[in-house]
């Protein structure tokens, strides 16, 4: 149920390479081998299944990938994607309820108590505070006819009582993703749960949740400094694409959304095609995957919705912000760059490594070890999405007594070396390296496997790019790297954001509204 | 030991999310309606499973090594756990154990200064690295299977022989410093460091923190003295991955088995007394929602009622089925962050944590919603129901607690850290097994206890209306968090007013 701003894949395992021969011949975990225990299937409606079999322990996750996430919310309904995943945990016509039928009478008659009461509250003149007070009033009655109806959490119960470990969800600008991991045992009540929620959602309980939603907004932006500067940033560097409008929702628009607006969602985006479900652990494909077929049988199959239009412009001059907090300064920079699709996104992800990985990285041995002017510093990328065109991004926190503008300088020289001078064979040999030995320690985990399988499914239409993306990794040189920083880090492409630190300024005249 | 004294955020967050249940709340009488499909789900017998131990080898000289052969992946991993930690350190230097960590490892060795070794191991895609915690450091390694030989000569050369160097030493301090005058921006941060403040008290071992002027007065001579000294304690050696077991104990030996017999810290004589009952305030003028911890003191898992407080936690805060989050999230919308419980620690008592995140203007509300529930543990007796749920979901779970090597592995070394019984969760499982209705309502009775409980907000005081007098606990007490000695304008959360 959490939010996200951006996820490289889970894990950094996107930027990834196929085991060489030398290292993953002897032990089974090369492609071939993984060929051996992987099956798939995609059903009439379009659902594609993915078990992996890894016997180790009697245990298995799984990660149910939607291809729709907050990129997809309509004007006017930012937040939507991640509401509806909240709504998944809801239950369905048969898990939550006392009376399904009578529940749905009620239901209906919450969202016309709420479209009377927006009706009346979001009228441009003459709004009758009477009225609108006498309409929230049948809304809440409304709301607590329907309640009746409701055993509370009762889906989550269930998984509970049968031994779920790290039952969770994410909604992320590009997909959402749902995962547990649970006794192998419960395999087959697992199935009837996850298709259920898939294909049969209640939005019981919606209006009590979107507050919910509010608090986690309060909490993740409105109340962390860092999280109301990355907001303004993103919106900044973007003018036309939805990757600049708040995932987790405006307040003014998820504070809004109705579960009209959300089944509406589900049923655009939810249909069997757009989404691959991975299962990984102690399996057995030969019996697992008729009962599978039959239980995700039910989801509805659907069109494929309609591709976005919005590409973001070309930006022609650079953006600047700047947010007077009480908090210490930060810095953050970012640059526009390709989806990725783009034949070289592993450019920037060799990029990426050499500035920012570990204590070897430049920005590191620059800024924090040599000049001693930040605590730390990085850059990464794709953000805030991977799906469409992002950003990559720099950001470096300075020590105290340093400043903003220290830091973006100093970045701004190791960028400027990137452009003029080749990075050394050791700095391209350990990001080769370092890329294949993370795609090799991802392997033994079975709940990172299921949400590597289930991404690359996704974004490749096969799961075996995981393994073959090897070739674009090993294919990165060093004039690749002199080239694309010529391309994306200038100044026109630019947009940067920092803290400048005020003092609280109500701090003399409040009025103690706490006692 | 990395388990640290208290439940960290991160895990209470966990527990919100993997825990047990009660429906109990509907009237049993709409009950009865429902056809429950998924019980007729077949739930065949689990499959064997018996997970591998590790080799334990104790040398001559006390030092304890575990070997864990994995060779699933071409990879081998290690760790020495050292005990000591920043409950050992001096008042006046608090915050030591973070900068010995990381000056430990950047400053490398006479044959290898740090620098060299980021740049070796990088280039391998390997890893050392050395922690501190509240009761030990640590020095782990991790390397492919085919650099392993070196990596262990390289982790061993820099626990055997270190050399700290001023310099880097100045840069650990000078990014704790950042840490410090950072502290007051993270509206979570103060609230999970003050309130443990509250149930420890300020200068105990356990909370004291680091101080500009206590990291200034580390120097470099205190690290070797330090080294030297908790290097002749019991070290525990854990080992894992694809390695050939005889030859992995003949080097472990060749390193370890030369050193003089080990000399065990002396006990520690900490005194509990929990908080001081009442509510604190902390003025944030930044934040739209309060950040609200209600804590106490609690147990440590010596405890013989540990399991029944096992499943009271789970009833009153565990999980989506626990009163807390049926009432406050669920029921009244009134927060996204609810639950904690009784953090279970293994040789001090940890603590009592119940919190709850909610915007500024439901603050009292939302706070008196929690306190109900937890009042409520002792009034409204646990049904049949919700322990069966709470069980099930602690019983059918807990082979996440040993489904992988490494985390028996891990296991292993806490136990033998901590002094436990090799066949702790053996006996820890057949006790939740046995936990009874009455159980659950004798620990509530005995441990639970609402009177003697602290309340800390951390929000914006001006947007909390009604204020906290209306919790009906007292005036509340304001707690002042200026950062002494930071310069430039001061953070947040000044003495409140009043």
């Amino acid at each position: 149920m959490q939010h996200k701003f951006s996820r490289r894949f889970l894990n950094g395992l996107l930027s990834i390479v196929l085991a060489s021969a030398a290292w993953s011949g002897a032990h089974g975990q090369d492609l071939k081998s993984f060929e051996q225990r992987i099956t798939t299937k995609v059903l009439p409606n379009g659902l594609t299944l993915i078990i992996c079999e890894r016997p180790d322990a009697p245990v298995f996750s799984f990660n149910t990938l939607v291809d729709a996430g907050d990129v997809n919310d309509p004007t006017g309904e930012s937040g939507l994607a991640h509401m509806f995943e909240h709504l998944a945990f809801k239950g369905t016509t048969e898990i939550g309820t006392k009376d399904y039928p009578a529940e749905k009478v009620a239901l209906e008659k919450v969202e016309a108590a709420n479209d009377a009461y927006e009706a009346e509250y979001l009228k441009p003149v003459g709004r009758d505070d009477q009225k609108l007070a006498e309409l929230k009033k049948a809304f809440l009655a409304a709301q607590a006819e329907a309640e009746k109806y409701v055993i509370p959490n009762q889906f989550t119960e269930v998984a509970e009582a049968n031994g779920v470990n790290d039952l969770n969800a994410e909604t992320g600008l590009d997909d959402t993703q749902y995962f547990w991991s649970m006794p192998e045992n419960r395999l087959e009540l697992w199935a009837w749960m996850e298709s259920g929620r898939l294909a049969d959602v209640v939005p019981r309980e919606f209006y009590k949740e979107r507050d919910v939603v509010m608090e986690e907004r309060r909490m993740r932006v409105d109340s962390d400094p860092i999280g109301r500067l990355i907001e303004q940033f993103v919106a900044t560097a973007y003018v036309a694409h939805n990757y600049g409008r708040s995932s987790i929702g405006w307040p003014s628009e998820v504070g809004q959304i109705t579960a009209t607006e959300a089944m509406a969602f589900h049923k655009k985006y939810y249909a069997g095609g757009d989404v691959v479900v991975a299962v990984v652990g102690d399996v057995d494909a030969k019996t697992a995957m008729p009962m599978l077929e039959e239980y995700f049988g039910r989801v509805p199959a659907g069109p494929k919705p309609e591709e976005m239009t919005t590409v973001e412009p070309k930006q022609f001059a650079e953006k600047s912000l700047v947010i007077q907090e009480q908090t210490q300064p930060f810095y953050i920079e970012g640059y526009h760059r390709p989806s990725y699709k783009d034949p070289d996104d592993a450019v920037y992800d060799a990029i990426g490594d050499i500035m920012s990985n570990g204590r070897v990285s430049r920005l590191y041995r620059s800024l924090v070890e040599q000049q001693q002017i930040a605590a730390e510093a990085q850059g990464f990328s794709p953000f805030p999405g991977e799906k469409y065109p992002s950003l990559f991004a720099f950001y470096a926190v300075p020590l105290p007594g340093h400043t903003p503008a220290e830091m973006r300088d100093a970045i701004h020289k190791e960028i400027e070396k990137l452009k003029t001078t080749d990075v050394t064979d050791a700095e391209l040999q350990m990001y080769k390296t370092r890329t294949r030995a993370d795609l090799l320690r991802g392997l033994g985990d079975n709940s990172g496997l299921a949400a590597s399988l289930a991404a690359f499914q996704t974004r490749y239409g096969d799961w075996r790019e995981l393994f073959l993306q090897l070739d674009k990794v090993d294919k990165v040189t060093k004039a690749d790297i002199r080239r694309v920083a010529n391309l994306v880090f200038v100044p026109s492409n630019r947009t940067t954001a920092e803290i400048d630190t005020e003092p609280p300024a109500a701090a003399a005249k409040k009025d103690g509204g706490a006692h | 030991m990395p388990v640290s004294h208290r439940i960290s955020m991160t895990n209470l967050r966990k527990l919100v999310f993997v825990a047990a249940a009660l429906a109990a709340i509907v009237p049993s009488g709409l009950h009865a309606q429902q056809n429950k499909p998924w019980e007729k789900i077949p739930v065949p017998k689990l499959h064997d499973f018996h997970p591998q131990q590790p080799k334990r080898i104790e040398l001559k000289n006390g030092i304890v090594v575990f070997l864990q052969e994995d060779h699933e992946l071409p990879f081998v991993s290690g760790s020495v756990l050292i005990p000591g930690g920043s409950r050992d350190e001096e008042p006046a230097k608090a915050g030591f154990i973070g900068l010995y960590g990381q000056t430990w490892r950047t400053s490398g060795t006479a044959n290898m200064d740090g620098d060299a070794m980021d740049d070796l191991l990088e280039s391998k895609a390997a890893h050392i690295e050395a922690s501190g915690d509240d009761d030990s450091t640590a020095i782990s390694w991790d390397s492919l299977k085919g650099d392993s030989d070196q990596v262990f000569s390289l982790a061993i050369d820099l626990l055997f022989h270190p050399k700290f160097s001023a310099e880097k030493l100045e840069l650990a301090q000078q990014q704790e410093a950042t840490g410090i005058v950072r502290r007051n921006d993270d509206e979570d941060g103060i609230a999970q460091r003050e309130s443990a403040k509250l149930v420890y008290g300020a200068n105990s071992p356990y909370t004291r923190q680091p101080e500009l002027a206590t990291i200034g007065a580390v120097k470099l001579a205190d690290l070797q003295a330090w080294h030297d000294k908790t290097l002749k304690g019991k070290l525990i050696v854990g080992i894992s991955g694809d390695f050939d077991p005889a030859a992995m104990e003949a080097k472990v030996r060749a390193a370890f088995e030369g050193l003089p017999a080990v000399t065990p810290l002396p006990p520690r004589h900490d005194e509990f007394s929990g908080p001081t009952p009442g509510v604190y305030f902390i003025d944030k003028e930044d934040v739209n929602q309060s950040n609200v911890q209600i804590v106490g003191i609690g147990v440590d898992r010596r405890n013989p009622d540990v399991a029944a407080i096992a499943v009271m936690n789970e009833i009153l805060g565990g999980g989506f089925g626990s009163r807390l989050f049926q009432k406050v999230r669920t029921q009244l919308g009134l927060a996204y962050a609810v639950g904690g419980g009784f953090g279970l620690t293994y040789d001090h008592p940890g603590t009592f944590q119940v919190e709850v995140l909610t915007k500024s203007a439901s603050t009292v509300d939302a706070t008196k919603a929690a306190m109900t529930e937890i009042a409520g543990m002792s009034t409204t007796a646990v049904t049949a129901d919700e322990l069966e749920r709470a069980k099930g979901n602690i019983l059918n779970s807990f082979i996440f607690r040993y489904d992988t090597r490494e985390k028996v592995l891990a296991e292993s070394e806490r136990l033998e850290f901590y002094g436990y019984p090799a066949d702790y969760l053996d006996t820890y499982e057949a006790g939740l097994k046995k936990v009874t209705q009455a159980d659950v309502a004798a620990a509530v009775k005995k441990y639970l206890h609402p009177d003697k409980l602290a309340i800390l907000v951390v929000g914006n005081g001006p947007e909390i209306k009604p204020g906290l007098d209306a919790l009906d606990m007292g005036t509340p007490k304001p707690i002042d968090i200026t950062i002494p000695g930071a310069a430039g304008p001061p953070g947040a959360g000044g003495p409140a007013e009043k």
